[in-house]
């Protein structure tokens, strides 16, 4: 009987591993393409590893206690009216507290180095994109170089790339698994967002967070190529007849799922600052937001955005 | 005349919500079928409906929230099935417009709708006798709660057939909303079945505060309250601070969407991230609102189960206590990914990792509970034990959510699915089952079959990791929720055996309803003599069961914290007062029922913009508070003779008990021995 037991559990588990373990190279997390990914699984490994050594006591103590001390057992030692321990007690409440020290510490450090705002320091003059969330697609302006794409965004290897996020619709989440960091696109507002991509490839780009009808149709394809490719790609994307006016973007901001790759070879001058303008009549009162709204002027102007 | 509602509302070219309709229907009409063949409808409206007493309305209660329960599965069922399905070029079964309500629903009827009755239904029928009390202490305001609850869960099932829910999802984030991005009445349902519902909840938490402040037993100092009463006092506190802040916002975007104000709205300056902030504010200490009683239940359970006191009584209030203070500072740690600087993100990180060490210690605490005593392997106890390891794989998953770069990735994927659910359904759902089958015997007088009550479990356990391990990878996989249909066929695999998890957990249901039916049947057998079926340590297995209306002929008086174990040891657990004193109780009304009707017909009203019926049904409440306000003559008298019969009889029962334990040779159970 327990031998049976036994049995369907080892089962059990080989299942588990088989079909866990089988589509491991799937697991995009564990397979950042960039730095700030990098860290991040490095954070989820750390953080799991210290709190196993909780769980595993736990889960262990689970298993054994019960089985020792089950009322048909008559040779294990009972205590009825045991409850109190000092030091069991001291134990129990220091050894979590001091991983969680630990690990607090860890999580202030690496949430400093990892802030989304932060510009990723390489030397190396960053390319600006500027990323806008529509009803249900992704349109991707190159401020510099006076282009857009819609649901395809190509970029160079080894550059850092300075987003700035706003959105033309509901609220959404701006995401590539594979370089790191999420951050909102919220109507009205900017959010600042820095990547790096270390290897060329085609990674999954998606909105993490639900908007909607079309939502699941929102995703796109993160191109990254070498420096040169990134050129010959630009100059592709001027030959292109479509151009992003008024009233493309009129046409564009209708509400659509799984929206074609499309390319423009001019941009509308400002209309990132005038999709963010329009919804704010009045002041937005949120500091950050308007720190990032003032420095969007200059960009204006011309003074580059110098790290 | 009907606002917008007319017969194109019906969606009758949907044949999948079709039969849910008619199957609905057909369930009801058998009900009252029923009732009408056994001529059960004067019982129903005299002991029932009309019922002030917090036992049978803690039993009505749980059945809200069991019939709840099969509906959310029914959600999760269409979910599992359509993501396990809608890969690559196959679009599933469900539409887009079908598949965000399921969700939706899902989400809403989970929380709000099985959660929380469960929980205020168990401590309807627990707290009043585990404090020694005889009801609670504002015992109509305690049936206007329940017929709250009920009118909002009438609501989200109605808009089943009679137009739309929200397509938004639970949370009802704006500015999806708003009138601007959902124009239907699926959003107002949504807001007017979790705003009824959450008016009932806030009524329980102050009636149920002031119950256990005012009326515990001579000698139940607060160090001396069972510790379920310490995790419901807590709960409680929880929810009258944090159920005003729903109200508001939900307040706030019914204004938006009514009156076109502007609180949550893109434009003119409403700002969504201040809604979220206000849903947050309430909806984290709503998870331990939800989990926080289940503590209770387990540590009840456990020391029941291991014939022992709980271990470490102090360190578990003081983490209970913990955990309801920092659950206020931790909100904001559901939108790290809203671009606030890093300041406020480790602020809310490092407080939420904080939760993790009370939570530690109380877990520990349990398992040193188990270690050196006796263990039963009753279902109570197979719960219990199941949860420990499950909720602490799923604290881990908190803790990696609690930190804001691990959260950059995880966020709104389904990890973060898998983590709360791991939670919700360890934490809180294992622990009303608990709950459900250790104070069965209490509520209705025989126990609960154990040969169903254990597969139960285990089919609950074992298809809990399968649901719900994929989704944890799939998390990692950078799969995001709410998805009708992926074109990542790497997902595929996983999802399929996340469909398997769940069938095998409504294998576990299926043994539940049979176990029900199964005890009904064979109650006689099982009849629960003694009022103490499980050698209990707590007050509430000093009452018969079921107890009498009155709980107490006497109130007993307290000297330990495991006041009725203290009784047994000292040999005065079964004594006879000296002599019996009348007694008062609060009379039974109809008003709370008529109350509740009257609230679903005004939210209904509100939903379709049916004014006349709104602003009449507005003023009926009103008419119904002064009739009530005004009527004087709301108690009645049982006489001290009426009350020695029931005593007698009960003291009858504990004799035959005694003798029934004696024919069978005691079975190593403690021998009761009445002193009639």
């Amino acid at each position: 009987m327990k031998r049976k037991k036994n049995l369907v559990m080892i089962g059990l588990l080989s299942l588990f591993g088989v079909v866990f373990l089988g589509g491991c190279s799937n697991i995009l997390l564990f397979h950042p393409k960039g730095p700030i990914g990098d860290a991040e699984r490095f954070v989820i490994i750390v953080a799991i590893a210290l709190m196993l050594i909780v769980v595993i006591p736990v889960a262990v103590m689970d298993v054994l206690f019960p089985r020792k001390y089950r009322s048909t057992n008559p040779k294990a030692t009972y205590m009825p009216k045991w409850s109190r321990s000092a030091k069991i007690e001291w134990v129990v409440w220091l050894v979590p507290a001091v991983i969680i020290t630990i690990l607090g510490t860890l999580i202030w450090h690496f949430t400093v180095h990892l802030d989304p705002y932060k510009p990723i320091d390489t030397g190396v003059k960053p390319v600006n994109i500027e990323v806008v969330s529509m009803d249900w697609k992704w349109l991707f302006i190159f401020p510099d170089q006076n282009i857009a794409a819609v649901n395809q965004l190509v970029f160079p290897v080894g550059v850092p790339l300075s987003f700035r996020i706003t959105s033309d619709t509901v609220m959404t989440s701006f995401f590539i698994p594979q370089l790191g960091s999420q951050i909102y696109a919220m109507a009205g507002m900017q959010t600042r967002l820095h990547l790096l991509a270390d290897e060329p490839g085609t990674y999954l780009g998606q909105n993490q967070h639900f908007s909607g009808r079309g939502f699941t149709g929102m995703h796109f394809k993160a191109i990254a190529v070498s420096p040169k490719e990134f050129e010959a790609w630009i100059q592709k994307v001027k030959q292109s007849p479509d151009k992003l006016d008024p009233a493309r973007y009129q046409e564009l901001e209708k509400p659509s799922a799984n929206y074609p790759v499309s390319l423009f070879s001019s941009v509308t001058p400002g209309l990132f600052d005038g999709i963010i303008r329009k919804y704010n009549k009045t002041m937005n009162m949120n500091p950050r937001v308007v720190k990032e709204a003032s420095e969007s002027i200059h960009l204006k102007t011309g003074v580059s955005e110098g790290n | 005349m009907f606002g917008k509602l007319s017969l194109s509302a019906v969606p009758y070219h949907d044949m999948i919500v079709m039969s849910a309709v008619y199957g609905s229907l057909l369930l009801t009409l058998v009900i009252l079928g029923l009732i009408t063949y056994y001529r059960k409808w004067t019982s129903l409206w005299k002991d029932w409906l009309t019922s002030v007493d917090h036992k049978r309305i803690g039993i009505m209660y749980i059945i809200l929230s069991l019939v709840m329960l099969l509906r959310g599965l029914s959600d999760a069922i269409m979910m599992r099935s359509q993501q396990a399905l809608a890969a690559g070029a196959s679009h599933g079964y469900l539409h887009p417009d079908h598949f965000n309500q399921v969700f939706t629903a899902h989400g809403t009827i989970m929380i709000v709708f099985v959660a929380m009755p469960f929980l205020v239904g168990l401590m309807n029928i627990v707290i009043p006798p585990q404090i020694g009390a005889r009801d609670v202490a504002f015992p109509y305001l305690n049936s206007v709660s329940l017929w709250l609850t009920v009118a909002g869960a009438f609501l989200v099932m109605i808009s089943l057939g009679v137009g739309e829910f929200s397509k938004a999802g639970w949370s009802g984030y704006a500015p999806l909303t708003e009138l601007k991005y959902s124009p239907g009445v699926g959003v107002d349902y949504w807001i007017w079945a979790f705003q009824i519902a959450g008016i009932g909840s806030l009524m329980t938490s102050i009636n149920f505060l002031v119950t256990i402040f005012k009326m515990r037993a001579p000698g139940m100092t607060l160090m001396r309250m069972p510790i379920f009463i310490w995790t419901a006092l807590c709960t409680l506190v929880l929810m009258v601070l944090a159920f005003p802040v729903l109200t508001v916002a939900l307040a706030m975007l019914t204004l938006d969407r009514y009156l076109g104000m502007h609180f949550f709205t893109n434009t003119l300056g409403g700002n969504m991230m201040m809604y979220v902030n206000l849903f947050w504010i309430w909806g984290h200490p709503e998870v331990y609102i939800v989990v926080l009683p289940a503590f209770g239940i387990f540590s009840e359970v456990v020391a029941t189960f291991s014939r022992k006191p709980l271990f470490g009584y102090t360190s578990m209030v003081f983490a209970t206590m913990a955990i309801m203070v920092l659950s206020f500072v931790v909100w904001l740690h559901h939108f790290f990914t809203m671009g606030a600087s890093p300041d406020v993100n480790i602020f809310f990180g490092i407080t939420t990792m904080i939760i993790a060490i009370p939570t530690g210690v109380k877990i520990f605490n349990w398992l040193f509970t188990v270690y050196r005593g006796r263990v039963r392997f009753t279902s109570p106890m197979l719960w219990t034990l199941g949860f420990i390891t499950t909720f602490s794989i799923g604290g881990m998953g908190g803790v990696l959510l609690a930190s804001p770069p691990a959260d950059y990735v995880l966020h709104d994927s389904l990890f973060l699915i898998a983590h709360f659910h791991t939670m919700l359904i360890s934490g809180s759902l294992f622990g009303y089952f608990a709950g459900y089958s250790y104070w069965f015997p209490k509520a209705f007088g025989f126990t609960l079959n154990e040969k169903w009550g254990k597969p139960a479990f285990w089919c609950w356990l074992i298809g809990f990791y399968f649901a719900f391990a994929p989704l944890y990878i799939l998390g990692f996989m950078g799969m995001p929720r709410r998805m009708y249909h992926y074109s990542n066929l790497a997902w595929h695999p996983y999802l399929v055996v996340a469909a398997g998890g769940l069938a095998l957990i409504l294998i576990g249901v299926l043994c539940q309803m049979i176990q029900l039916v199964v005890s009904i049947k064979q109650r006689q057998d099982t009849r629960d003599l003694t009022g103490d079926p499980w050698d209990g340590r707590t007050l509430e297995w000093a009452m018969s069961s079921p107890p009498a209306v009155y709980n107490f002929a006497a109130i007993p008086t307290v000297y330990d914290i495991d006041a009725f174990t203290d009784m047994k040891e000292k040999g005065i657990a079964y004594q006879k007062p000296d002599r019996y004193h009348d007694i008062h109780m609060p009379k039974n009304t109809g008003d709370g029922f008529i109350n509740g009707i009257l609230v679903f017909l005004f939210g209904f009203a509100m939903v379709w913009y049916i004014w006349w019926l709104a602003v009449l049904c507005a003023l009926g409440m009103l008419f119904l508070l002064i009739v009530r306000a005004s009527d004087d003559d709301t108690e009645y008298t049982i006489p001290a003779a009426e009350v020695e019969e029931i005593e007698n009889l009960r003291y009858r029962q504990l004799a035959s008990a005694a003798e029934m334990n004696r024919l069978a040779g005691g079975r190593g159970e403690p021998e009761i021995l009445p002193q009639v």
